[in-house]
């Protein structure tokens, strides 16, 4: 349903400085799957990421939604469909704003906005079920700024926001990498069941071997701008670290400790 | 300092406390700093002017010299969104250009509105004394435009306002066009200036073309007088403290023009330099710096 086809993206193109982040990247994503990335730092993972978003326009190459064309649609129209989360957990919420304006901008995520109250009164009874449903009694905090909750809380928040208007494509970008290993373990379990109860269809790049084997259903290793691993289903299932290594050195044909920040 | 001294600062305080909401919105909302005001205020007040003197109503005056500097500010953001220019250049851009406009408008530096009709002669004929009477006027705008901006500030897309100048990622992600929000922002905070130029001139009974000269610095000191003495905890709050902030501001101009040190007193040309020394202080004293971290985002 979402399909990326021969993306070739350039930073500072003709510069000095010039980066090839996409080298020719395709894939299609069938809808419903869980899909974790995984790759060493400045392989492409975000540039990736953030080129669905429409973070940018692609130098050359397609993407497709539900065989739409949307290679152009700037950022804003496509966020009626995607549902994005960042590694900083200060960019995904407004802290001087109260935890139901954010969740209120999010509802109306993708849909025209106009001079209705931002946060309407009969929605409030809604904003507490979803915000009891992650278990940190934000649910008793609606008029509390964002400002003054904790990066978990605020990264928790985000994933609720991220998908309230339901996404066709939720994407997660290292979404707990800044946070201590008791609130990532929190986020990630609250991200499993999200995606898992409403089927999302999902990309989420991760920096930890383990977690992108535990979670979803297909895993993508990027490597200088190209996909390089694309592994599903039983054979996915069955994967360990130990494999996922020693098949990226015989594709690389590199030695062991050249790549050592991909134990990270 | 004279009673008349006094009412006359209480006066200046809430038509300015117009600009005044104008700059809070730019500068501290949107995190924009914008130069287009200096040109904004002259504009509405030559706009006003000369619609009066064609024979429009003085109220419906004041609604074509805020749509005019409405376009103004979207100028503005327009060279700042779509141009990619730098917001401070883009909005000096705009300010420079308005000159030659606000003399093309009026067809000279300047108009005067001798024995015109003016919005101060509706609230004269209610009976009250012409010095409280647009002392009057001006707090009934002002108080309407606060109500007006806190109503406006709680819809969507006011919310989105907010949440552009806070977060404009954010924002993007969920479906915002930025560029759109930020041009009708800076062009909403321009129709407040160019509206308190439309009464000032009014009150004064003349357009200058160069009236608006410091009015992004007076606007500064005004806001951040304002949120250091009433703070900024909502949004309601910082929209009062900006109006009283306005007012504190010409009284204390008011106050520095009556003092006689032996000699030495102020001149009027000397406001400028003071406004500006006391925007500085606020700006590097690092008490009233906690306070300002504080209210912007
Ligand atoms: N905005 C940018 N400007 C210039 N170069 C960039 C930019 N974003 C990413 N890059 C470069 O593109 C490459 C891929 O970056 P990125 O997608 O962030 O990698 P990853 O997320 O996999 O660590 C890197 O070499 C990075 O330096
Ligand atoms: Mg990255």
């Amino acid at each position: 349903m979402l399909v990326l086809d021969r993306i070739v993206k350039y930073f500072h193109k003709g510069g000095v400085n010039e980066v090839l982040a996409l080298n020719g990247v395709s894939l299609e994503v069938e809808k419903g799957d869980f899909i974790t990335i995984i790759g060493s730092n400045g392989a492409g993972k975000s540039t990736l990421l953030t080129g669905v978003a429409g973070g940018f326009l692609p130098d050359s190459g397609r993407l497709l939604l539900d065989g739409e064309e949307i290679t152009r649609l700037p950022e804003h129209r496509r966020a009626k469909f995607i549902g994005r989360v960042f590694q900083d957990p200060l960019l995904g919420t407004c802290a001087s704003m109260t935890i139901e304006q954010n969740m209120a901008l999010a509802q109306r995520r993708g849909l025209t906005r106009g001079l209705a109250a931002g946060v309407k009164a009969g929605d409030r009874e809604f904003f507490r079920a979803q915000l009891a449903q992650i278990g940190l009694g934000l649910e008793n905090r609606l008029h509390d700024r964002v400002g003054l909750l904790s990066g978990g809380q605020r990264q928790s928040l985000t994933m609720l926001m991220a998908t309230m208007a339901e996404p066709r494509v939720l994407l997660l970008d290292e979404h707990t990498a800044a946070l201590d290993p008791k609130t990532a373990n929190h986020i990630l379990e609250l991200t499993e069941r999200i995606v898992r109860e409403r089927r999302l269809t999902t990309l989420m790049v991760t920096h930890n071997m383990n977690q992108a084997l535990a979670l979803g259903n297909r895993l993508i290793m990027l490597h200088r701008g190209e996909i390089i691993l694309d592994i599903r289903g039983a054979e996915k299932e069955n994967l360990r670290v130990q494999d996922l290594l020693a098949r990226f050195y015989a594709i690389k044909g590199e030695t062991f400790s050249s790549d050592k920040m991909l134990l990270v | 300092m004279t009673t008349y001294a006094f009412l006359g600062a209480l006066e200046q305080g809430f038509v300015y406390g117009l600009m005044v909401l104008g700059v809070y919105l730019t500068f501290r909302v949107l995190d924009f700093p914008d130069l287009t005001v200096d040109g904004s205020l002259p504009l509405g007040a030559a706009v006003a002017s000369v619609a009066i003197t064609a024979g429009h109503d003085p109220f419906l005056a004041l609604t074509f010299a805020a749509g005019a500097g409405f376009l103004a500010g979207a100028v503005t953001g327009i060279l700042n969104t779509k141009f990619k220019i730098l917001h401070l250049l883009a909005s000096i851009l705009t300010m420079i250009a308005l000159y030659s406009i606000t003399i093309r408008i009026m067809g000279r530096p300047n108009l005067t509105l001798l024995g015109k009709p003016t919005v101060m002669d509706a609230v004269a004929a209610l009976g009250l004394p012409p010095h409280l009477a647009s002392t009057a006027l001006f707090a009934c705008f002002a108080a309407a435009a606060v109500a007006a901006l806190l109503w406006f500030l709680r819809t969507e897309i006011g919310q989105t306002m907010l949440a552009t100048g806070d977060n404009p990622q954010m924002i993007r992600s969920l479906g915002v066009d930025t560029d759109i929000v930020i041009i009708g922002s800076v062009g909403l905070s321009n129709a407040l200036v160019a509206l308190a130029g439309g009464l000032i001139a009014q009150n004064q009974g003349a357009a200058d073309v160069n009236m608006g000269v410091g009015t992004i610095v007076a606007g500064l000191a005004s806001v951040i007088i304002g949120e250091t003495l009433f703070g900024c905890r909502t949004v309601a709050r910082a929209l009062v403290a900006a109006v009283a902030g306005s007012v504190l501001y010409r009284l204390a101009i008011a106050f520095a023009l009556s003092l006689k040190i032996g000699d030495f007193s102020f001149q009027p040309s000397d406001l400028k330099l003071v406004t500006a020394v006391l925007v500085v202080l606020a700006l590097v004293a690092p008490r009233i710096r906690k306070g300002l971290a504080r209210c912007s985002s």
